[in-house]
């Protein structure tokens, strides 16, 4: 009996969904733009974060040693750097790398080279890039610089200079920025969300109202709630399932087209020096398609289904 | 088999549908209530399928007061109530067999009942070519004759038809009023509205006049006074 309890509903359902063809299209339309609306925070969410990583990975601060430092102590200084909790990464550059990268990249610079040649010696110093976990940890970094002091065997200080005044301005807007940003993005997420789903009920009500003659006959007959709400529930449901398809591939087809897009506008060379722009939706709609796909089709489905059964109770009183 | 006990019925704008109004109907019994417009005729009948709640008084089915059910136990005697509308109230996107299904589906007859039953009270209405024909295809006295065919295809105890002419020609309504008449021969209870003298006049039997909301007379000789 229940078997067929849900066959007929269902049934019927899908019948309704096809025969009420106009009224399916708004419904469908509408829904789908609101999931567009999910789909654009998702994306905007997603190149947001990727932007605000890489930022987070251009800021670093550097530790630069005296030239006689010895590669002993700067070692172990690297090694006490991390194991400090505030710290994503360290890198050493031995002076020899110093030398050898500025080497490569001047190495067209007949002048520069020659200046290099008549130094004579090695001129520059070995170094430390350290990367926080969060911008605003650099300063506690510094001040642990500060306060050990590293020195060689002889009592002299290794360190010749670390950079974090330097670059303080800058990590200290990003550090106040960043959580605003996210914040901010948070809200208008939610704004959208609230918008979307206030559109979407509105427009199911509408729907269930137009139906609302035919809900009456069906209790008349002697029909129960479920046997009346359940076909609702289920047109209500293909609505949402019909929107999130479209909405999946109308995603599909922005991520790949802004992508050539970017590409076409900053040209394949630019873009590529700008590496964190090049592929960030395409790459993040491949990467997490399913979660996508459950967050489009759950809230499609959720959105149809939910506000066909709560419209349809107060037709449900005769 | 139904009782109404002193009803009366008040809108909130003060308006009196029904007024201190008592009868009982018997078992196989058609019976015709007759008045003009505005008399109570309709919310009599709505007072019987819930679809109205008295002010005061109370409507007893077999001893059971029907404002007194739950909404399960009101769908299940709503399901041995056939009910005729003078506006068909057919659903639009249904064909005629499913207009005439659903009814059956909902209380839940198997498939193969349904199958089986639907072209045959069809048959009985004499529209068993329009079956798959959508109401909107239909003319007025071919949608009441659908109207009809639901409301019977359950096998109800009782049907109720609330001016089931009225939007009919001479010709639909005869042809309607015989309908109800054989269903009555066949051992329902029918429980008729009109306002329609000439109808009165074709079956005979029980007629109550209603006048603002009151009940004038209760014949048993098929008179229509007013």
């Amino acid at each position: 009996m229940v078997f067929t309890t849900l066959k007929r509903i269902t049934r019927t359902g899908f019948v309704n969904f096809w025969r009420n063809g106009f009224l399916s299209f708004a419904a469908i339309v509408v829904i789908t733009l609101s999931l567009c609306s999910f789909g654009a925070i998702i994306f905007t969410s997603a190149f947001g974060r990727t932007l605000l990583a890489d930022v987070k990975d251009k800021v670093d601060i550097n530790v630069y040693f005296t030239l006689s430092a010895p590669e002993s102590d700067i070692l172990a200084l690297q090694s006490d750097l991390n194991s400090l909790p505030e710290v994503a990464s360290t890198t050493y550059v031995s002076r020899d790398d110093a030398l050898a990268a500025f080497t490569a990249r001047w190495q067209d610079n007949a002048l520069i080279m020659q200046g290099l040649q008549e130094v004579g010696d090695n001129p520059f110093p070995a170094s430390i890039n350290i990367k926080a976990k969060d911008p605003g940890r650099y300063g506690d970094i510094a001040a642990y610089l500060t306060n050990k002091n590293p020195t060689d065997a002889s009592g002299t200080p290794i360190i010749e200079k670390v950079n974090y005044q330097e670059n303080k301005l800058i990590i200290d807007r990003l550090s106040r920025i960043i959580p605003t940003v996210e914040q901010a993005g948070t809200v208008i997420a939610l704004l959208l969300v609230i918008v979307a789903v206030i559109v979407v009920w509105n427009t199911i009500r509408l729907i269930i109202f137009t139906a609302k003659d035919e809900i009456a006959v069906m209790k008349l007959v002697g029909a129960s709630n479920i046997y009346v709400r359940g076909p609702l529930v289920v047109s209500g449901i293909m609505y949402g399932l019909v929107s999130a398809a479209i909405t999946l591939v109308l995603m599909a087809a922005f991520a790949y087209w802004s992508d050539t897009l970017l590409l076409r506008l900053a040209g394949v060379q630019v873009a590529a020096d700008f590496g964190l722009l090049v592929n960030v939706l395409s790459d993040y709609f491949r990467a997490n398609f399913a979660e996508i796909f459950v967050i489009i089709v759950g809230a499609g489905v959720v959105l149809g289904g939910v506000s066909s059964y709560i419209a349809a109770r107060r037709y449900l009183k005769v | 088999m139904i009782y109404y006990d002193k009803v009366s019925k008040v809108y909130p704008d003060k308006t009196v549908a029904l007024d201190d109004v008592s009868f009982g109907i018997e078992p196989k019994e058609f019976v015709t209530i007759v008045g003009h417009s505005g008399a109570g005729k309709t919310t009599l009948m709505k007072m019987l399928i819930a679809e109205e709640w008295p002010t005061d008084g109370a409507v007893f089915f077999e001893s059971t007061n029907i404002h007194k059910l739950s909404k399960k136990e009101m769908s299940k005697l709503r399901r041995r109530i056939g009910m005729v509308f003078q506006d068909y109230r057919l659903i639009p996107t249904k064909t005629v067999y499913e207009n005439i299904a659903f009814a059956m589906e909902a209380i839940g007859r198997n498939d193969a009942e349904v199958a089986s039953d639907v072209p045959h009270v069809l048959e009985l209405v004499d529209l068993g070519h329009k079956i798959w024909n959508f109401p909107r295809e239909l003319s007025g006295g071919e949608r009441q004759r659908v109207a009809i065919a639901r409301a019977i295809v359950t096998q109800p105890d009782i049907i109720i038809a609330d001016e089931p002419t009225g939007n009919l020609d001479p010709v639909n309504t005869y042809e309607i009023i015989r309908i109800l008449q054989k269903i009555n021969e066949l051992g329902r209870t029918v429980l008729l509205t009109t306002h329609n003298k000439g109808v009165v006049d074709t079956i005979g039997g029980r007629v109550i006049t209603m006048e603002r909301g009151k009940i004038v007379k209760d014949d048993r000789s098929g008179r229509y006074i007013l």
